[in-house]
């Protein structure tokens, strides 16, 4: 039976339900000390003396460092050059949260105590908390090499006016995407002991092989005794790639002290120094007839880019303008960009990173066109779907040449779900009576690029390379282990690689373990970002494990005296086709692939060991049609979801059990930026949502439940047919939502509503009709 | 100043001298090295620290081990059952895909534990309603109310002793 497509419960739960997982804040080496920040209070102020006598005398503390105690250091890695972060504030802080200092002590509470004793004396200088501040003429500037607060600017090739002005109709919206801060529930922590044989970094990070690259080559040590570990990981969401200095620091110190330091990161400070995701403005604009078919798009993305730009953050924008056209096909495009600098905390990748955004706002100006038009909006999306039979698609973008899929299947499908035309004459009928709350139905049709593989595609963001490594090693007694680069943190990798192992190896999924996040057991690898862990990485234990299926069959042909095309595997028993009564179980062809004298002429010992670094020759490109139904009290304002429906085409399905958590996961957090969730700045620069009792990242009593489907149109970019599935949720939920609140109140005139739709946002329409 | 504070931890007597300010959840990691129970947040919001004390959940980040002297708690590394099989709260968790980085999990657990004692039956949306004060970030909550669903389905689950 494949295991491929099964229900399969998962290998990682019974240490995680037990207390036995292993997250780096469990670690306690002997004589481990412990690391706590003094971070920036303000916004944007010149540092004119930091006084640590006080600190330094507390017994316990073992060091308390400023910008002087390290000022021969390279800035933190990852930034732009001339942009980049001090790993310590050297004599100006551009952002609250930025360390200022750091203190080690025997334990975190006088670690603790010790900060608190710290003295810093600030110079205010005025800060520019939103991108209207930072631009505007006169405003303050952040870093004077560049004269102006924009980093880059990336202007229209062809800005289509003469398509704009000939087309019948057209609309145009300013989005703000707002700044959301990613949240895994465990915070950035990490551990560092460098002794004698080196450096070895136990970090809470979704790319331990990137980290350890880095590391090295930021202290020219040379990476045989420098070692990353990313043992369980509390959750990422793209949050964890980032380099930061808490990673350089630990080790720093730990080198000066001659002892483990400890970094454990407080929620208070991960709000703010855990790098941001979104915070972008789009302006667009869409030229269409009087049907509803769209003739020109034009899309200029702002990106805040914090206060320290970084590569990242610099890629955003690009995606977001790759994926500006959606699954429409839209005869003319034109894309800008702008990448601004702020007095926030630095943005970078949070799930979706760039995708979530143009989805966004091509499914909001689909809306506006059916508000326009008077067409239906589930009738303009078919007008304008990419159909079937384009595909290789190419759009306006070279990053983006689309593969497969099939909108209007998923449409079709996800309408078998929602008793659409009833829906509507019940949102017709509440309109009418005051009493009842207004409903209203939103549809979202998304598309993202997803599976990061391709040549050239991480290395633009500083990775090492864009291809996975997979190893897959038989034991003498016919057990399978594999290793791989892919470095999971909650995604069930371990799982799906067995289940992929099993089908190709023919052995039993109990006898199959999975090994990942440390780099002295895997020893290259990339990393899980990009939805690529399936699509690439699992497609790398798929070639490797049929590797060393077909040095197998060699073996158990030369021991039946057999040709090997003819060997088929059944119940780990290897036979020729037809006469299954004379077989050799896996573990006998095991056994003998390490003694030279059982095999077949040619063949080494160490046969049954294959490493791939698989490489794919595309992006992935999931997809799917996401309906939302809301109820909207008219005395409050809130906003409340009656419905969910979700049809995903992530192509094969490994797992369906691990499928839908990663739809739910995504969905959950899209609905989270849509109705919850803003990271806000006050005009000085002052975070106002800096805990979690100001920051709302959403409850059990906060969310609905999910109505789900699927289909399937595999990836042609790998042999599983895999697309990735990691980021859908967070892609396609936000315009669900925010479509189906504007319906709602579209009869009010409500063309677009900012996220978070907020009661007092909706309130305020709803009072302003009266 | 410290203080001695004696606590039954799992069923085992424990005993320290601690400064009086040592958050339980500090003492369950650090003193004893039960590292099962996580911290999560810094303003009681997250639930990732939730225990059993007495029975009843509580949040070991809200409470000072010197507070609860001669208490008992229970922590995830005491969920399982006497004979080792995984109580049918964690069972249900595994059944239902109730976790997926494992972060929030103990936490969950904990909490879904004290509500099934309390109400054996729940409703999905009594079950949303106890577990209000508990975030998870990966799973968007409802494969978690399938497993205390099963959890209330099975209550008299065993494994027979296997883990
Ligand atoms: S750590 Fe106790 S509630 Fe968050
Ligand atoms: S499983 Fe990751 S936070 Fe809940």
């Amino acid at each position: 039976m494949s295991l491929v497509g099964a229900r399969v419960l998962r290998k990682e739960d019974p240490n995680l339900i037990t207390g036995n997982g292993q997250y780096v804040d469990d670690l306690q080496p002997a004589g481990c000390t412990s690391m706590v920040f003094v971070r920036s209070t303000e916004a944007h102020a010149k540092i004119r003396s930091i006084d640590t006598a006080e600190a330094l005398a507390l017994p316990g503390v073992l060091a308390v460092w400023t910008s002087a105690n390290i000022a021969q250091l390279a800035n933190c890695p990852g930034g732009l050059p001339g942009l980049d972060q001090p790993l310590l504030a050297k004599d100006i802080v551009r952002f609250v949260g930025e360390g200022v200092a750091v203190v080690v002590a025997t334990d975190r509470y006088i670690a603790a105590d010790a900060a608190e004793l710290i003295i810093v004396d600030y110079e205010p200088l005025p800060a520019v908390a939103s991108l209207s501040a930072a631009m505007a003429p006169g405003a303050v500037v952040l870093h004077e090499v560049l004269g102006g607060n924009t980093v880059h600017f990336q202007d229209f090739e062809n800005p289509l006016n003469e398509a704009f002005a000939a087309a019948p109709r057209t609309a145009s919206l300013h989005i703000v995407n707002n700044r959301c801060a990613p949240s895994p529930i465990e915070p950035n922590v990490c551990l560092a002991d460098w002794g004698r044989s080196g450096l070895t970094l136990w970090a809470a990070f979704q790319a331990p092989h990137h980290l350890r690259n880095t590391i090295a080559q930021y202290f020219g040590i040379p990476q045989d005794s420098t070692r990353v570990v990313a043992p369980d990981v509390g959750g990422g969401f793209g949050a964890k790639i980032n380099f930061v200095p808490e990673f350089f620091l630990t080790a720093l110190l730990s080198k000066e002290i001659g002892k483990p330091v400890k970094y454990t990161q407080t929620r208070s400070e991960c709000l703010v120094a855990m790098l941001h995701g979104r915070a972008q403005e789009h302006d667009a604009s869409v030229a269409f007839d009087n049907d509803g078919r769209i003739l020109a798009l034009k899309l200029t993305v702002t990106q805040d880019q914090g206060a320290y730009p970084n590569g990242t953050g610099m890629g955003l924008p690009v995606l977001t303008t790759a994926m500006a056209a959606g699954c429409y096909r839209i005869p003319a495009v034109a894309i800008s960009w702008r990448n601004v600098v702020t007095n926030t905390t630095p943005v970078a990748a949070y799930r979706g990173a760039g995708r979530p955004e143009a989805s966004f706002t091509i499914e909001r100006l689909i809306d506006l066109i059916a508000d326009e038009t008077g067409v239906d909006p589930v009738e303009v999306r078919r007008r304008n779907f990419i159909p079937v039979d384009a595909f290789p698609y190419a759009t306006h973008s070279p990053l983006a040449m689309y593969d497969s899929g099939n909108f209007a299947g998923a449409l079709d499908e996800l309408l078998k779900h929602v008793n659409y035309d009833e829906l509507k004459k019940e949102q017709e009928k509440r309109r009418q009576d005051p009493a009842a709350k207004l409903l209203g139905i939103g549809f979202a049709s998304w598309l993202e690029i997803a599976g990061f593989g391709p040549p050239g595609s991480l290395e633009a963001f500083g990775h090492l390379a864009s291809w996975e490594s997979a190893q897959v090693r038989i034991q003498p007694d016919g057990s399978a282990i594999i290793f791989t680069g892919a470095s999971p943190h909650g995604q069930g990798t371990v799982t799906t690689y067995a289940q992929i192992a099993a089908d190709e190896l023919g052995i039993d999924f109990d006898r199959i373990s999975v090994k990942h996040g440390d780099t002295a057991v895997v020893p290259q690898g990339i990393g899980t970002m990009g939805s690529r862990a399936v699509a690439v990485g699992g497609e790398g234990v798929k070639t490797a494990s049929g590797r060393v299926y077909e040095n197998a069959k060699r073996i158990a042909a030369h021991l039946l005296e057999a040709s090997a095309e003819d060997i088929i595997i059944e119940d780990e028993k290897f036979f020729v086709k037809g006469t299954p009564a004379r077989s050799v179980p896996w573990s006998e062809v095991a056994w003998k692939s390490f003694q030279p004298l059982e095999l077949p002429g040619g063949m080494e010992p160490g046969a049954l060991d294959s490493t791939v670094f698989q490489q794919v020759p595309n992006f992935s490109f999931p997809s799917g049609a996401y309906c939302c139904v809301v109820e909207i009290d008219r005395e409050t304002g809130g906003v409340n979801i009656v419905n969910m429906y979700l049809v995903d085409d992530c192509g094969t399905v490994i797992n369906p059990l691990l499928v839908e958590g990663q739809v739910h996961g995504g969905v959950a957090q899209g609905i989270a930026q849509a109705l919850y969730e803003h990271m806000l700045y006050d005009p000085s620069g002052v975070p106002r949502t800096s805990t979690f009792m100001d920051y709302l990242v959403p409850a059990a009593s906060d969310l609905p439940g999910y109505i789900t489907g699927r289909i399937n149109t595999p990836n042609p970019s790998n042999t599983l047919g895999a697309k990735g599935v990691g980021e859908s949720g967070s892609v396609g939920a936000p315009p669900a939502v925010v479509n189906a609140v504007v319906d709602a109140l579209s009869h009010l005139g409500v063309k677009h509503i900012d996220m978070p739709v907020t009661p007092i946002k909706v309130w305020n329409i709803l009072e302003g009709a009266k | 100043m410290t203080i001695r504070t004696s606590i039954t931890v799992n069923g085992k007597d424990t005993s320290r001298e601690v400064e009086a300010r040592t958050l339980l959840v500090h003492y369950l990691r650090e003193e004893l090295g039960l590292t099962g129970t996580h911290v999560g947040c810094d303003t009681s919001n997250c639930g990732a620290c939730t225990v059993l004390l007495d029975g009843e959940a509580v949040k070991s980040c809200t409470v000072f081990a010197a507070q609860i002297h001669d208490c008992n708690i229970t922590t995830i590394e005491g969920a399982a059952q006497a004979d080792g099989s995984f109580s049918p709260v964690q069972e249900g968790f595994r059944q239902e895909h109730g976790l997926q980085c494992g972060y929030c999990t103990p936490g969950m657990i904990m909490a879904s534990t004290a509500l099934l004692t309390e109400n054996p039956n729940p409703t999905e949306e009594e079950i949303r309603h106890a577990l209000e004060g508990n975030l998870c970030r990966c799973t968007g909550y409802e494969m978690i109310v399938n497993a205390v669903r099963w959890a209330a389905e099975n209550p008299n689950f065993t494994s027979g002793g296997a883990k």
